[in-house]
């Protein structure tokens, strides 16, 4: 054996530094190994597998009762509820911000006026609440929110109007400036107000690439509306939550075969959407 | 707009009413004076953060345990995802195919939150949970980008080793691996940077990291350590954004 890894070795000239950068690598991770209490022994420990075992045992078959049936469509009903009734939040809470922060849309900006350094001055406050907004993740809104208003669908609307409202202020400044700008220029300069030019010069060339945004943000929003559930914020997840700590096995399977065929309805419907309004 | 825009629009319109009233939600609620006096406390009580050398430490400690999840986890993905990528891609027949591809997009189809909560039943509070949930998501992904790309590399150097009577695994790891090893390593890479920003909220399951000490301090209503560890995941995602931006205009200017 020794010979002939001694023998591909002369053959590779590349051996040595691929071997180098493997050790490399192994000992930048082995800390890693220490920190995450890595420890593959805990899943074959028997006690833990003789729960785990159980649990899983009991996946199979699914859980097909009228009752429980019943609740699943209720949480799956929520689920959408909530991420169509926090699209509504984040459009109510994103449309105005975008509007205050898109540039090609400033009056003062065309004129030489002391109004220049104003409309900076309040863009950015504007550009800072998105950023807000956004950079925390929405399971964590979810989980303050939670804390602040109860358990229950309430939490999982107000978190994702909050962090997909920054995401669709940004976004929507992002596709008014991209795109044609002249005519809102044209509108300006001849005298239009700010939300006339928009009407006129920005909203027929940017709606489609608006709505297809929206509908594509909806989307993530059911995903999210689920995984919210997790800390209580309603819905599917919450569902899910329940039955994994009651241990029922056949209920977890439901839910999450439920949660995939949801993806794949959200999908289909947001593809429709999308069609039609092209 | 066409009368078919305002059908959607009126159909969306009512959809979004029942929705409200399916969840019998009153956001009016959430603006009478007195839950608004009640808010304005809840926020008060997140300042200021608690910024004593002490819980610096812990957070310090909770920032490299997010980042050691998501390295181990990712690593872990790309060990499994390359394992499963050469059946995936129908090396080994078609059954193999069938088989592996069935496994990838299971793995890939639970989201990471969800492999977590299982995770944490099966082994525990605790960062392993989140590595291993990690790991199972990102190796369906990573798999099967693998599988994609070792169907899509030119056989061709493989086949002038075997026909130059090479074995069938020499010539894998010297005719296939250099075509594809440099995709695979840029695209564990950029799922690395994914699941950093994974690792620092799956705790708020259980599952280690910073999301656990967030979970922890709301769960025991001490808000300025909560503020604090909110503060450390911003710098954490701020860091890695700054950081692979860089990397990715230096590599490729």
């Amino acid at each position: 054996m020794r010979t002939e890894a001694f023998v591909i070795h002369l053959r590779d000239p590349a051996a040595l530094p691929r071997l180098a950068l493997t050790t490399l690598i192994i000992v930048l991770l082995w800390p890693g190994l220490r920190l995450t209490e890595f420890d593959l022994g805990v899943l074959f420990d028997p006690r833990n597998r003789e729960t785990m075992g159980k649990f899983i045992a009991t996946f199979f078959p699914l859980a097909t009762s009228a009752e429980f049936l019943r609740l699943l469509l209720t949480s799956t009903l929520e689920t959408l509820a909530i991420a169509t009734a926090g699209m509504a939040l984040a459009l109510l809470i994103g449309s105005p911000l975008a509007l205050i922060v898109t540039r090609s849309l400033s009056i003062s900006r065309i004129g030489p006026g002391r109004g220049f350094a104003v409309g900076r001055m309040l863009r950015l406050p504007a550009r800072f609440i998105l950023m807000f907004f956004r950079s925390i993740p929405e399971i964590v809104w979810a989980l303050l929110f939670v804390r602040a208003v109860g358990l229950g669908p309430a939490a999982g609307v107000l978190a994702i109007g909050v962090t997909y409202g920054g995401m669709l202020g940004k976004v929507y400044s992002e596709i008014l400036e991209s795109g044609d700008t002249r005519p809102t220029e044209a509108l300006l300069e001849a005298g239009g107000g700010r939300l006339a030019t928009f009407f006129y010069g920005m909203w027929p060339v940017a709606l489609p690439e608006l709505v297809s945004y929206t509908v594509y943000r909806w989307e993530c929003a059911v995903r999210a509306s689920v995984i919210m559930g997790f800390v209580g914020a309603g819905g599917l997840g919450q569902q899910m939550e329940l039955s994994m700590r009651m241990l029922n096995g056949g209920e977890v399977s439901t839910i999450l075969l439920t949660f995939f065929l949801l993806v794949v309805l959200a999908d289909a419907i947001s593809a429709f959407l999308r069609k039609v309004t092209a | 707009m066409k009368p078919v825009h305002w059908l959607v629009v009126a159909v969306l319109i009512v959809v979004t009413w029942v929705s409200f009233a399916f969840l019998s939600l009153d956001l009016g609620l959430l603006l009478t004076a007195d839950a608004r006096a009640q808010m304005w406390k809840y926020l008060v009580s997140f300042f200021p953060p608690d910024l004593s050398a002490e819980y610096l430490a812990r957070i310090g400690y909770g920032t490299l345990e997010t980042i050691a999840i998501s390295a181990i986890g990712t690593a872990l993905a790309a060990v499994l995802g390359l394992l499963l990528a050469p059946p995936a891609a129908g090396r080994f027949g078609v059954v193999a195919r069938a088989v592996a591809r069935l496994i990838l997009n299971f793995l890939r189809s639970i989201p990471e939150l969800v492999w977590a909560a299982l995770m944490v039943m099966a082994a525990g509070l605790g960062p392993f949970s989140g590595t291993l949930a990690l790991a199972l998501h990102t190796a369906g992904v990573i798999g099967r980008l693998f599988a994609e790309t070792l169907e899509n590399t030119p056989p061709e150097p493989t086949q002038a080793l075997q026909l130059s009577g090479s074995r069938a695994t020499l010539a894998f790891l010297y005719g296939t691996m250099p075509n594809v090893v440099p995709q695979l390593v840029a695209y564990s890479l950029y799922r690395w940077e994914i699941n950093i920003r994974m690792a620092a909220i799956l705790g708020v399951v259980g599952a280690g990291g910073l999301g656990q000490m967030l979970y922890f301090s709301l769960s025991l209503f001490q808000q300025r350590q909560a503020l604090t560890v909110i503060i450390a995941m911003l710098v954490l995602v701020a860091i890695v954004d700054g950081a692979s931006a860089w990397l990715r205009r230096r590599l490729v200017a």
